[in-house]
């Protein structure tokens, strides 16, 4: 590494210099944090407290940082600050147990924890065993992402443990308040300890069901930050952008599972269209109406290649791999008309085998109406209506009015846009659906 | 979330150096810093540049541009190659940058690219441009 003699810059008073020490840290935490965390997890064997002394090792070098200049070894400053932090701890919890064991219980349980974490600290240790590494941010991912926490928590610990966002930076990006972030990571961890979930990988015939929720987790935080129709557009894309490279991280880690390639494909692909699906004034563009010029090629471009390695493990496209197909049928495509619709219709129909859902169906009936006639499509959403599964909800009677609008059925259609306008919550698309309505008012005329 | 450029620069004595390290050993270490930046999905593209003694400059001080064969003269800091990343911040490009397995005497220059997007979007040329990156893939 090519650190000079001057890596230690002077000692600083002015805030300047404080906030270019803050910058340094961030930087480091946002590289490192999920192994400096990871390798604390394995040398503790306590996720929780693993993650409590990871904090304060950020803390301490927020300050010392900014007193005596950037250490020389960043990472391993912060590994060797959280192990001092962590063997402080265990210190404290023996002397307590000590003092049990004075009062004649819990006399093994003390003696056990204390022996076992008396590390050899030298200086020319590597800041972290490079064959465990990658295994120990595998466990952190997983931990995080833990069946036994409610999904919001997976969400929160997820982003604070492995993506190493701050309890504020969370919160702005869920609009919610940091105190709620904060209880939120508590609980989790408290959750994980009190549920006796060991830091290790799950056992092999959990894992696939396991990734399942890890995928599940880095989709939500993906589609939180990429929904732009409230809160502040630019923060929630950065909230997308990092699902975008937990899910990097994790293909990085797993490379023979296409499921992961597929949520990352999906997530690159939809991502692609950000810069043209919305108006100047934030008003949202439907996909028909987007200028594709501006969507991101380059981001496609990795979509496709993230596609095409899911494909290539030979094991057959999941929901993730088939709806980033469906994303890619889109993103190649120069138009709406010229979009190889009958292909985005058989990716539909094995969809909805491998994640039977009404909205999948609903969508398909879309499909179909374009690459069938609006006739074709009508009559699959009124079996989708007959079954009732989507009532209550806006999507299926706008649908509906469009395709009836496409057959010349205008009172109809009128009646089922109103009655979309009616059961949407969104003010936006709301406005969007009213002004369909009123323009089939218009014709009639 | 921008793209910065990390711009090697070679002197003399950090080309000699590399000249003389085993070509294996140059790319386990090389690949080593390659491998971190593609795990932590941040690399867009990285090129290193041939032997600058193969090089030709073209000068434009006078009134003609005038060719000449061989390195760039003027400074020892020759341009060696680069990388470039996509990264959160100036701060994250710096640190990326001190982690890379650069030679002793050789300097690193970290520059921000700026996106087509950061272009008036109605200038025709800028449009050209646009669907000639769409065409080509280009970043």
């Amino acid at each position: 590494m090519p650190q000079s003699a001057d890596g230690r810059s002077p000692a600083t008073a002015d805030p300047s210099g404080a906030e270019a020490a803050r910058r340094a840290v961030e930087a480091v935490w946002r590289i490192d944090s999920a192994r400096i965390v990871g390798a604390l997890a394995r040398y503790t064997g306590d996720f929780e407290l693993a993650e409590d002394v990871a904090q304060e090792a950020l803390a301490e070098a927020l300050v010392g940082w900014a007193r005596d200049g950037e250490p020389a070894n960043p990472v391993g400053w912060l590994l060797a600050t959280g192990r001092r932090r962590a063997i402080d701890a265990f210190r404290r919890r023996s002397a307590r147990d000590e003092r049990y064991a004075l009062l004649g219980r819990r006399l093994a349980e003390g003696g056990a924890s204390s022996g076992a974490v008396e590390p050899p600290e030298r200086a020319d240790e590597p800041p972290w065993d490079p064959d465990r590494v990658e295994d120990d941010v595998l466990a952190l991912i997983f931990i995080a992402c833990h069946p036994v926490l409610a999904p919001e928590a997976r969400v929160a610990l997820t982003l604070r443990a492995v993506g190493g966002l701050s309890s504020e930076e969370i919160a702005r990006a869920f609009l919610v308040p940091v105190p709620t972030v904060q209880a939120r990571i508590t609980r989790a961890k408290k959750t994980i300890a009190a549920a006796g979930v060991p830091f290790e990988l799950p056992p092999a015939e959990e894992r696939r069901e396991r990734l399942g929720g890890v995928l599940s987790v880095l989709y939500v935080i993906f589609t939180e930050g990429s929904t732009a129709t409230s809160g502040d557009v630019l923060l929630r894309t950065d909230l997308a952008y990092e699902a975008i490279r937990l899910a990097r991280m994790l293909a990085a880690l797993l490379p023979d599972e296409p499921e992961v390639h597929g949520l990352l494909a999906l997530c690159e692909l939809t991502a692609a269209r950000f810069p043209a699906r919305t108006g100047p004034d934030g008003e949202p563009v439907l996909l028909e109406d987007q200028d594709r010029r501006r969507w991101d090629h380059s981001a496609i471009r990795r979509g496709l290649a993230a596609l095409g390695r899911g494909s290539a493990a030979g094991r057959g496209l999941g929901p993730y791999g088939l709806q980033a197909a469906i994303a890619a049928c889109h993103a190649v495509a120069p138009s709406v008309t010229e979009t190889d619709w009958d292909r985005i219709v058989l990716l539909y129909e094995a969809l909805g085998r491998v994640a039977p859902s009404p909205v999948v169906e609903l969508n398909r009936a879309v499909a179909v109406a374009m690459a069938q006639g609006p006739q074709a499509g009508l009559d699959l959403v009124d079996d989708l209506a007959v079954t009732g599964r989507l009532s209550g909800s806006h999507l299926l009677p706008t649908v509906r009015g469009e395709l009836l609008t496409r057959l010349g059925r205008t009172t109809e259609a009128r009646t089922e846009l109103e009655l979309a306008a009616r059961l949407c919550g969104n003010a936006r698309e709301r406005a969007v659906l009213l002004r369909k309505a009123a323009a089939l008012s218009a014709d009639r005329r | 979330m921008a793209k910065y450029m990390l711009i090697m620069r070679n002197t003399d004595e950090s080309l000699a150096t590399m000249m003389s390290t085993p070509f294996d050993q140059m790319l386990e270490t090389v690949g080593r810093f390659n491998e971190e930046l593609i795990k932590a999905g941040v690399l867009v593209a990285a090129e290193g540049l041939d032997d600058p003694g193969q090089g030709v400059v073209v000068d434009y001080s006078g009134e003609k541009p005038v060719v000449t064969d061989g390195p760039y003269g003027e400074t020892k800091e020759l341009f060696g190659g680069f990388y470039l990343i996509d990264v959160a911040s100036k701060e994250e490009a710096v640190e990326w940058a001190k982690r890379m397995p650069a030679i002793p005497g050789s300097k690193a220059e970290i520059r921000r690219v700026p996106g087509i997007e950061e272009f008036p979007q109605d200038n025709e040329w800028i449009v050209k441009e646009r669907a000639w990156r769409e065409r080509t893939g280009q970043l």
